[in-house]
């Protein structure tokens, strides 16, 4: 399985990318040799190698660390292995700090080399299984665009399959950015009725006049501006499924057209003297609590009971955190594809970060917080630091929530302790939560004597 | 195949020659003959390193008339390196048409130990099978008890077996075709 890992040997002397590579090909490796760093550097442009062997001393204007730096920018997943025959700690760690993974002191042994590669080759050999593994276990978790392995989703999921080829209206429920719609699509997609149109109407995004010729379409002349006849979102879902969208910010004159069409599959166009018959499936959304609104006398009870046929209520995301590094990887492997940017893992304290989030703007916040930490990361791993803009939720803002007689500082005290304690002791976490680099948290923790988790305090 | 030429660089023992010779032919089948010997190529020699360079000494023997027919192993007594490592038990061109063994490093003596002439002679056949594996396309085999396994020590040396497992055999007798020429399994011996 060696010969698929392709390697690149740079270094000015002949002999030694030669026999270098002679060596590694006797391992069954493929290799190819640059003599320059202006030469690798073309070289990993036109291809990913899996493991660069670099010399540090190169003439020529680049020498081995500006060409490992170049190559860092174009491939952040290649394994460098830095080649130096000054056995000094200066160069060596220059050469780590820059990014190299390893570097070996020429002449070396054998079975440096060989365990070297072995071992770089069984990272990347297990990074590969975990990028596939991951992609089944998101095959396994998915319907169609949803994501999720909680047991309250898989529910939702199940009640989706056996509605779908039904022509009851549906009322799905959940807060913004639960994933309505993507609900209602499935509902759609999965049943006879995929081939037929999805027609998606925001009902809060429109006046109520505009709504109401939106709806049902209107004859030419119905109002100004009507300057011919138009078909509304009724007609064009025929045949298939109308998803209306925040039906909770409806009108009263609204709610009794549309009870209308629910109750007899009818209606009139606007300015229209002939009544329409439509096949059409209604799905429903909404982020209001509808059964308050009734009782409240907001919504039309006789309406809410056509739409709530079959409810489908959806968890918010804090309901389900299990589904937030599934998501996450999910959001992590398409936009960072769509976005070109090579990141391809998540940190583990960023995780944690993710995890512990609240999420008022639910899975639509968490796919946003993924974008932006992608475009900001420097690196091929999403760190906590890349998520420092996702800042932790204050429980209350009044005056009345807070004991009184505290001061700034003691205010200031217990919440890096609270915040500390919930991200386990871990400091850099912690950092990025409060928004604060770590050596200022070091500062407050010694400075308020905040003692860390599991770390011993001298008394 | 072709014929492969046996070549003494400097003067290894003749006994040792004899079952490098023994040990090619019922490896590989193939007709091999004794070359009139020659000495290590001086250009080969690195100050230094007081060692010396098995890339040179590949060089100069491509030089020689006898490699536009067949292929050669030098044999020598010296000790090789490549720039890179410390030391090689041997060198070859990979599907190439040259191959040096050296015995210094296969002496018991050399790490301070008694001597062993029969010892010897069964390692620098093993080395001899490896390095020519190599010249007629072989890579390394997973397989520990195959020539072809890459030796890192003498302790691997040792516990390879002299013939070419049954997986490298076939590729050699399949005319070694090139993809998944690396990609097979170990475990070629029954």
């Amino acid at each position: 399985m060696r010969a698929r890992w392709h390697i690149l040997v740079v270094d000015d002397e002949e002999t030694m990318t030669e026999s270098l590579a002679a060596w590694l090909r006797e391992d069954g490796y493929t290799v190819d040799v640059a003599s320059s760093g202006r030469e690798a550097i073309e070289k990993a442009k036109q291809q990913d190698y899996a493991i660069y062997f670099v010399d540090l001393k190169m003439p020529g204007g680049i020498d081995g660390i500006e060409t490992m730096m170049e190559i860092r920018k174009l491939r952040l997943d290649a394994s460098i292995v830095v080649i130096t025959a000054y056995a000094t700690v200066d160069t060596a760690i220059t050469a780590m700090k820059e990014g190299a993974q390893e570097y070996i002191v020429k002449p070396c042994h054998p079975q440096e080399i060989s365990l070297l590669v072995e071992r770089i080759v069984r990272v990347k050999n297990l990074q590969r299984e975990n990028a596939i593994l991951r992609r089944k276990l998101t095959r396994q978790y998915r319907f169609h665009d949803l994501v999720s392995k909680s047991p309250r989703m898989a529910e939702i999921f199940e009640l989706v399959r056996e509605i779908s080829s039904q022509r009851s209206t549906v009322l799905i429920q959940g807060e913004s950015g639960t994933g309505k719609e993507l609900v209602a699509r499935a509902i759609h997609y999965s049943g006879e009725r995929g081939t037929g149109p999805f027609v998606a109407v925001s009902c809060a995004a429109l006046a109520e006049t505009l709504l109401e010729s939106e709806l049902f379409g209107h004859e030419k002349g119905a109002f100004t501006g009507a300057v011919a006849q138009r078909k509304g979102k009724f007609e064009l879902a025929a045949g298939g499924t109308i998803f209306l969208d925040e039906i909770g910010d409806i009108s009263p004159k609204l709610q009794v057209d549309l009870l209308r069409v629910l109750q007899e599959r009818r209606f009139f166009r606007v300015g229209g003297t002939v009544e329409l018959a439509v096949d059409v499936r209604v799905i429903a959304a909404t982020h209001h609590d509808l059964g308050e609104a009734v009782r409240q006398d907001r919504f039309r009870d006789d309406l809410y009971y056509r739409l709530n046929v079959i409810n489908i209520h959806l968890p918010p995301l804090r309901e389900r955190r299990e589904d937030i590094p599934l998501l996450a990887h999910e959001f992590l492997e398409r936009l960072s594809h769509e976005l070109d940017r090579p990141v391809t893992e998540i940190s583990e304290d960023a995780m944690r970060l993710l995890v512990d989030h609240p999420w008022p703007g639910n899975v639509r916040e968490l796919e946003n917080a993924v974008e932006r930490a992608i475009v900001t990361c420097r690196t091929r791993t999403l760190a906590a630091e890349d998520l420092a803009f996702l800042r932790p939720i204050e429980p209350s803002s009044s005056a009345a929530a807070l004991p009184p007689g505290l001061t700034l500082q003691t205010l200031e005290k217990q919440y890096i302790a609270a915040t500390l304690e919930r991200m386990d002791g871990n400091v850099k976490a912690t950092a990025a939560a409060l928004g604060i680099d770590r050596s200022t948290l070091y500062e407050k923790l010694r400075r308020y004597e905040i003692p860390r988790p599991g770390v011993l305090v001298r008394g | 195949m072709g014929d492969l030429g046996l070549l003494a660089l400097g003067s290894p023992p003749g006994e040792v020659l004899d079952c490098v010779e023994a040990g090619l032919r019922e490896a590989f089948g193939i007709p091999t003959r004794r070359l009139p010997g020659a000495t290590d190529p001086p250009a080969a020699f690195d100050p230094e390193r007081r060692q010396w360079n098995a890339v040179v000494v590949l060089q100069t023997l491509l030089a020689r008339p006898e490699a536009d027919g067949e292929r050669l192993l030098g044999v020598t007594e010296r000790d090789l390196f490549v720039p890179v490592l410390s030391f090689v038990f041997g060198q070859a061109q990979l599907r190439g048409r040259t191959a040096v063994v050296s015995l210094a490093r296969l002496r018991p003596e050399f790490h301070g130990l008694r001597p062993d002439p029969e010892l010897l002679a069964r390692r620098a056949v093993k080395e001899a099978v490896h390095e020519v594996g190599h010249s007629l396309g072989l890579v390394h085999c997973l397989d520990r008890r195959c020539p072809m396994a890459l030796s890192l020590g003498l302790e691997d040396l040792d516990f390879k077996q002299a013939t070419p497992c049954p997986s490298c055999a076939a590729l050699l007798k399949g005319g070694l075709a090139t993809s998944g020429r690396s990609e097979r399994l170990a475990g070629g011996y029954p």
